[in-house]
């Protein structure tokens, strides 16, 4: 991984600041009661966290506005909060009940809001991609000046569809960014085991598609990567394809006994790259914030993630009349 | 020694076209490979390329002649210093090639192109024993002929200048005109925004196309035929028509995917096979499969405006066929509502698409032997008129159905099923399902000709259920 300090701090605001460190740790707290509710079996089938590529997702909205689209893979929770979906609508649908946002019938892979401009959600390994790319052919066929966020991961870089949405999406100039998050594990394949060609942006370029890698562990160097990507893409310059270096801390799902790595080399990650600490020492020694600042947002998103996991106990399980809904429009 | 030059069949399902244009005259010479003629079918222009050197003896048929046979000579060519006899102006090979089609008469213009060699004598659509339990539109409305295949262009034409959103995507669309020619005159009219032209990757578009109409637009996919759609086949289940159910209601994907489907002719096994028992299983997907030119317009025109992922199962046979198409300015025939094109008392006759061929020619041939055959179109297979089968079994007691898919797990099995659990007491023998036989399409004429449904098994499983 090419990841590497960003040497300054320019144009961020302590508030922007302030704001990643808190929408990042949501993310992280919300993965961790996630996990404990998993644990409890309060959770079922498949559930995907998200703990230590958050500030890829936190980066990436700093450089969105209002309108812009998201679509992701199955791994969707830290998207989902980042655009400001509600935590305990989320919650609710991995616990299958009605106050989720698909009403409990999605799960944890399959969550939607059409308010925050959230398509998904999706559970085959790159289908999101072609998606995304349709959400950007939409928004250039209505004339809305908008930029859709397709985000996927270092396995599904590997799936054909891909490299057929790059051909269309660079041959009819798609205002599409997609994001690799490679997060260096297909499952349980490493990179290195999957492609002689590790840098996974520059197979754009066979396409003529610009991009470029990310150290996707640094939510400035995302944001600002982000900035440049999404005004190609508005300039009509688009798409963009961004390559997110991160790495995920858990297993792929919650199954994942994670024996392919070492437990030395995600601590090492942990030790020396968590995207949280890194706001944090810098809000620190930048004197933007002191401990007793930083406390007092622990204890609000605590309450949040608390508060949400309460809601997905209380709210009831489906209708039974609701298997037969929602099946034609 | 003169060797003739015949009519060429410029694609599988060419039957006739028309000498548009010779680009030689008598005595002059040809090398192989030089373009000879033009030859126009209801698809395309082509041109035709001399295989053979000599000289142009004698030019059989005139520029400008429609209706030509395929095999038909249309010239003789000489080796250099040979003279044409008049005995070479029709060999006697001319009788196994040309005129190899009995019944198939040179007079007889009103036949529609493109029908396979089984069905061409009895094809004319029956004159409208249409007896639709409410009529598909008002008495008195006048009627135009037209094709299949222009019937479905008007379609899309028309929800295309009704609503901005609705647009083509597919391969050949656009400039190429439609690769069975069924956006002629889109591009012209609605321009590239409109009508897509897209690289040949079907996976890569569906998943376009799935993800613009979650974010509002109406796509009308075509599939250069549904052969190919197995590439992205992902898309219209999994993405298209599972994702209103995922979201709670909240996203749905309001889409058509249109394309020839079935049996071509003599194109073998990966390009002949009948979808419509695949798609019918997928809760979330409407499936509606033709027959005649009003049923193309009126369901298509509905599919555009559905909410749902719609599969549109076409055939190029029926392509070119002519029926009556009612002249109104807004037709559409609504989803779940089976045609009875026939009424009778002794056996229902279900079937849908191209099955809807034999079915008739059955029925019709059955009356001759004092069998009434009731004939049932389904037009839709999901949402199915189940009960218009009920209906009829009840009246008739005897059931068969007649597809092209293959057995097991067809439309007729689950047909079979809902007889069994409905009209069980009204049964007087068991169901018969009618279909394409158990094997990959072979390419062989003979062998092909036996994998396929024909009428002829119609008649013997409707005697087989009357114990006649």
């Amino acid at each position: 991984m090419a990841a590497k300090r960003t040497p300054e701090i320019a144009n961020i605001s302590k508030d922007e600041l302030l704001k990643f460190y808190r929408d990042m740790l949501l993310i992280r707290r919300f993965e961790e009661k996630a996990g404990q509710l998993y644990g409890m079996g309060l959770i079922g089938g498949f559930c995907h966290l998200y703990i230590g590529q958050e500030a890829v997702v936190v980066g990436l909205e700093a450089a969105a506005e209002e309108g812009d689209k998201r679509i992701t893979s199955y791994r969707d929770h830290g998207h989902m909060l980042a655009c400001g979906m509600d935590a305990g609508g989320v919650m609710a649908e991995l616990t299958g009940r009605i106050g989720g946002y698909s009403k409990g019938k999605g799960g944890s892979m399959h969550m939607f809001s059409r308010e925050k401009h959230f398509y998904g959600g999706h559970g085959i390994v790159g289908a999101q991609v072609p998606l995304g790319a349709g959400l950007a052919f939409a928004d250039k066929y209505l004339g809305n000046d908008r930029v859709t966020f397709t985000y996927f991961g270092d396995g599904a870089a590997n799936q054909g569809q891909v490299y057929e949405t790059y051909n269309m999406a660079q041959l009819w100039n798609l205002p599409v960014v997609f994001v690799i998050e490679n997060n260096q594990y297909a499952m349980g394949t490493s990179v290195a085991r999957s492609t002689k060609s590790p840098s996974l942006w520059e197979r754009g370029a066979a396409y003529g598609i610009k991009g470029e890698a990310v150290d996707g562990m640094d939510v400035l160097a995302v944001k600002a990567a982000g900035e440049k990507a999404v005004a190609a893409c508005r300039a009509g310059d688009g798409p963009y394809i961004l390559e997110m270096n991160t790495y995920r801390y858990r297993g792929h799902s919650m199954s994942d006994p994670a024996k392919y790595r070492t437990r030395e080399e995600v601590q090492k990650m942990r030790d020396e790259k968590d995207p949280i600490e890194r706001v944090r020492d810098l809000l620190l020694t930048g004197g933007h914030a002191t401990d007793d600042d930083l406390k007092a947002i622990d204890k609000d998103i605590k309450a949040i993630v608390n508060e949400s996991a309460e809601f997905a106990k209380e709210s009831p399980e489906p209708d039974l009349s609701e298997l037969w809904t929602d099946i034609y429009a | 020694m003169a060797t003739e030059i015949l009519m060429p069949a410029l694609s599988p399902t060419m039957e006739e076209g028309t000498l548009a244009k010779w680009l030689v005259k008598e005595g002059d010479s040809v090398t192989s490979g030089q373009i000879i003629a033009e030859i126009e079918t209801d698809k395309a222009t082509m041109e035709f390329e001399a295989v053979d050197e000599g000289t142009v003896g004698k030019i059989l048929v005139t520029e400008g002649t429609a209706g030509v046979k395929v095999n038909t000579p249309i010239a003789v060519l000489v080796e250099d210093g040979e003279e044409v006899s008049d005995g070479q102006n029709r060999t006697e090979k001319s009788e196994d090639v040309g005129g190899e089609k009995p019944g198939v008469k040179e007079a007889d213009k009103s036949l529609p192109k493109d029908l396979p060699a089984a069905a061409a004598p009895q094809a004319a659509p029956p004159a409208a024993p249409t007896m639709a339990r409410e009529p598909d539109w008002p008495e008195g409305t006048e009627m135009k002929t037209q094709t299949v295949r222009e019937a479905l262009r008007d379609a899309m034409a028309e929800e295309m200048r009704r609503d901005e959103t609705v647009y083509l995507m597919g391969e050949e669309v656009g400039e190429y005109q439609g690769a069975y020619k069924i956006s002629q005159g889109l591009l012209d009219e609605f321009g590239a925004k409109r009508v897509v032209d897209t690289p040949i990757t079907e996976h890569g578009f569906a998943g376009i196309a799935v993800g613009s109409a979650f974010a509002g637009l109406r796509p009308l996919v075509e599939f250069m035929t549904f052969n190919f759609a197995m590439q992205a086949i992902d898309h219209i289940i999994n993405s298209a028509a599972k994702t209103l159910y995922m979201s709670g209601g909240q996203m749905g994907c309001p889409i058509v995917f249109r394309g020839p489907n079935g049996a071509a002719a003599r194109v073998g096994a990966q390009h002949s096979q009948d979808y419509a028992a695949w798609y019918a299983q997928i809760p979330g997907l409407k499936v509606v499969m033709p027959y005649s030119a009003a049923d193309a317009k009126g369901l298509l025109k509905t599919a555009i405006r559905d909410n749902n992922p719609v599969i549109f199962l076409e055939n190029e046979i029926l392509y070119g066929r002519s029926f009556e198409v009612p002249v109104m300015d807004d037709f559409t025939v609504p989803f779940g509502k089976a045609k009875i094109w026939r009424e009778g008392t002794d056996v229902t006759i279900v079937s849908f698409g191209i099955g809807m061929t034999y079915a008739l020619e059955a029925a019709e041939k059955l009356a001759q032997d004092g069998i009434s055959a009731e004939v049932i179109d389904l037009r839709t297979i999901r949402p199915m008129d189940t009960d218009a089968i009920i209906q009829s079994v009840k009246k008739t007691n005897r059931c068969v159905t007649v597809e092209e898919g293959w057995p097991q797990g067809s439309v007729g099995n689950y047909i079979s099923s809902v007889l069994m659990q409905q009209a069980f007491d009204y049964l007087d023998a068991p169901v018969i399902n009618l279909t394409g036989k158990d094997v990959p399409m072979p390419y062989a004429a003979n062998l092909e000709k036996l994998a396929l449904i024909t009428t002829a098994e119609v008649i013997e499983a409707v005697k087989q259920v009357t114990y006649r």
